[in-house]
């Protein structure tokens, strides 16, 4: 029978360490299937959040060999197997038990977003006239599945612990996805720049590269909303143009 | 952090620390080598001052020759105000658009903040520092909502001038196409490999252009209703087609810019002979 080392991480905010099991590699398994054997099997005492098992709820976000990953979207065949793989939490969050962290700031984060504000609808029934055509660009952003990789990766929170200044990644795309609504008529443009942070992103792309939904985040998301917070703060001729026409 | 967390957040990595098991530090060690060179072949290139025409041919470095001693400068030699002590070269006056440009494009700025400042070295590797707080004396705690990196918001500027150098550089490959006859002294038609390398610069440089977020931002990025405006629609749709090779054309564009300097100072030096191809 093939088998897989797994070094899971073992603690609380108080102190942990790596600790090894080695359990059965069956035909198909992911990290989480892993997970929930060694939990059954050797540590009753496991500490993971999960959900779907289908990439659609975003609960089982970990660090798999130091690269953020939903556990049930790793195959354990896709990992080499000729060293131990590593399993921890997230490390832009604090760490309530082994895999388990508290991503309660995000929630905090959004309630701070300026709410979907649309114009008065366009007919009598109360609906309004749309087109794909300009639904497509935010619909790229509903895919989201708040599984938080992105804020876990990027390193103005990871690394520079910055979460009172920055939103991160996932809820710029959040603001995109209201910004760029072809209904919406709120402006979230000087939050983005005075209270959320926007600046802060140095446009590294590791959100983007970590996101399982695949959206573009750094490309379609967050340097558009940049752009349009350079045409409201940054761009002299606009605020000279806006000065004399009044618009 | 949110008040009411009782727990802390995890304690932050040294510089470099990971768990990837992947080589993680080829990529910045890769572009930091790839603009290195690149930069330090432009600089020379630029300082040395001469052996950047040749015949039809003129290097993208230095064009548009404003003052210059080829017959391609538009306002004859190099003016007689330019102090004693300062270094000239036709390229010192020009040569900063391009640069303001490629140093404030998003690519750029995301790749050499990985390269050469390391914030961060690459994706979930620990970081020298842990400041970020952007105050100007210390350039190691940079980002970009204070001074200086919030100057990278005028991007869009730099856009405008880049656009221009499109139209410019399209007249030199254009101009690349007309050889004067040695025998009669005429101007004729005629293809040589030269011509080949500067149509090519400008269809690099293009590309690289045309797919700028900024760009696309203006074209119709900035609006939310494009169904109405199909003129815009489509420009934003082609921009972002560029767009998603950003990446590929800022480094073709870099480096066949570079190329084309060298083959025409090759050539302007009779090292390297010119094929014709009629
Ligand atoms: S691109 Fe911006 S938001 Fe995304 S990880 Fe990098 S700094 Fe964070
Ligand atoms: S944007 Fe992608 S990585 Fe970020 S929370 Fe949403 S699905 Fe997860
Ligand atoms: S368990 Fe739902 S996304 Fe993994
Ligand atoms: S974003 Fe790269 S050139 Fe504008």
């Amino acid at each position: 029978m093939a088998t897989a080392t797994l070094e899971i991480w073992r603690g609380d905010a108080t102190g942990g360490e790596f600790k090894e099991y080695t359990t059965e590699l069956t035909e198909g398994m992911v990290v989480l299937d892993a997970i929930h054997q060694v939990q059954a099997e050797q540590a009753h005492d496991l500490a993971v959040r999960w959900n779907c098992k289908a990439g659609k709820c975003g609960s089982c976000s970990a660090e798999v060999n130091g690269q953020p990953k939903l556990m049930c979207m790793t195959r354990m065949g896709d990992l080499p197997t000729d060293r131990p793989i590593t399993v921890e939490p997230m490390k832009a969050f604090p760490l309530v038990k082994d895999l388990v962290t508290d991503v309660s700031w995000n929630d905090e984060v959004k309630k701070r977003i300026k709410p979907f504000k649309p114009r008065p609808p366009d007919f009598e029934d109360g609906s309004w006239e749309m087109h794909q055509s300009d639904i497509d660009r935010v619909q790229e952003f509903r895919k989201c599945i708040e599984c938080y990789l992105c804020q876990d990766v990027c390193h103005v929170l990871r690394e520079h612990h910055m979460h009172d200044e920055f939103i991160g990644p996932r809820f710029l795309v959040y603001n995109a996805a209201l910004e760029m609504h072809p209904l919406d008529t709120e402006d979230r443009r000087e939050d983005l720049r005075k209270s959320q942070g926007i600046g802060l992103c140095n446009i590294t792309k590791c959100c983007t590269t970590v996101c399982p939904e695949g959206i573009t985040i750094t490309d379609n998301a967050i340097i558009p909303l940049k752009e349009r917070v350079v045409d409201q703060a940054y761009d002299p001729v606009r605020k000279l143009i806006q000065l004399v026409t009044g618009r | 952090m949110a008040s009411g967390t009782t727990t802390s957040l995890p304690v932050r990595g040294s510089f470099g620390q990971t768990m990837r098991a992947d080589n993680w530090w080829v990529q910045p060690v890769l572009v930091a080598l790839g603009l290195g060179v690149a930069v330090l072949y432009l600089n020379v290139a630029a300082f040395l001052g001469e052996y950047y025409a040749f015949g039809n041919y003129l290097s993208p470095l230095y064009s548009p020759e404003i003052f210059g001693d080829t017959p391609h400068a538009l306002f004859g030699p190099k003016p007689s105000i330019w102090p004693e002590w300062l270094p000239w070269s036709p390229a010192f006056l020009i040569l900063w658009a391009p640069a303001g440009f490629r140093l404030t494009c998003y690519y750029y700025r995301g790749a050499y903040y990985k390269a050469f400042l390391a914030d961060p070295p690459n994706c979930s590797v620990g970081e020298p520092r842990q400041s970020y707080l952007g105050v100007w004396w210390k350039p190691t705690t940079w980002n970009e909502q204070s001074f200086p990196l919030i100057m990278q918001n005028l991007h869009r500027y730099f856009l405008y001038l880049a656009l221009l150098f499109i139209a410019l550089l399209s007249y030199d490959a254009w101009h690349a196409l007309w050889f004067i006859d040695p025998a009669t002294g005429e101007e004729t038609l005629g293809l040589g490999v030269g011509t080949l390398v500067l149509t090519l610069n400008v269809i690099l440089l293009g590309g690289y252009t045309l797919g700028c977020h900024s760009l696309r931002h203006l074209v119709g990025g900035g609006l939310d209703v494009l169904f109405d405006k199909p003129v815009r629609r489509t420009a934003h749709a082609c921009v972002g087609c560029l767009n998603k090779r950003h990446m590929l054309f800022a480094w073709m564009s870099l480096y066949w810019v570079c190329f084309t300097d060298l083959y025409v100072r090759m050539l302007s030096m009779g090292i390297w002979t010119d094929w014709r191809i009629f």
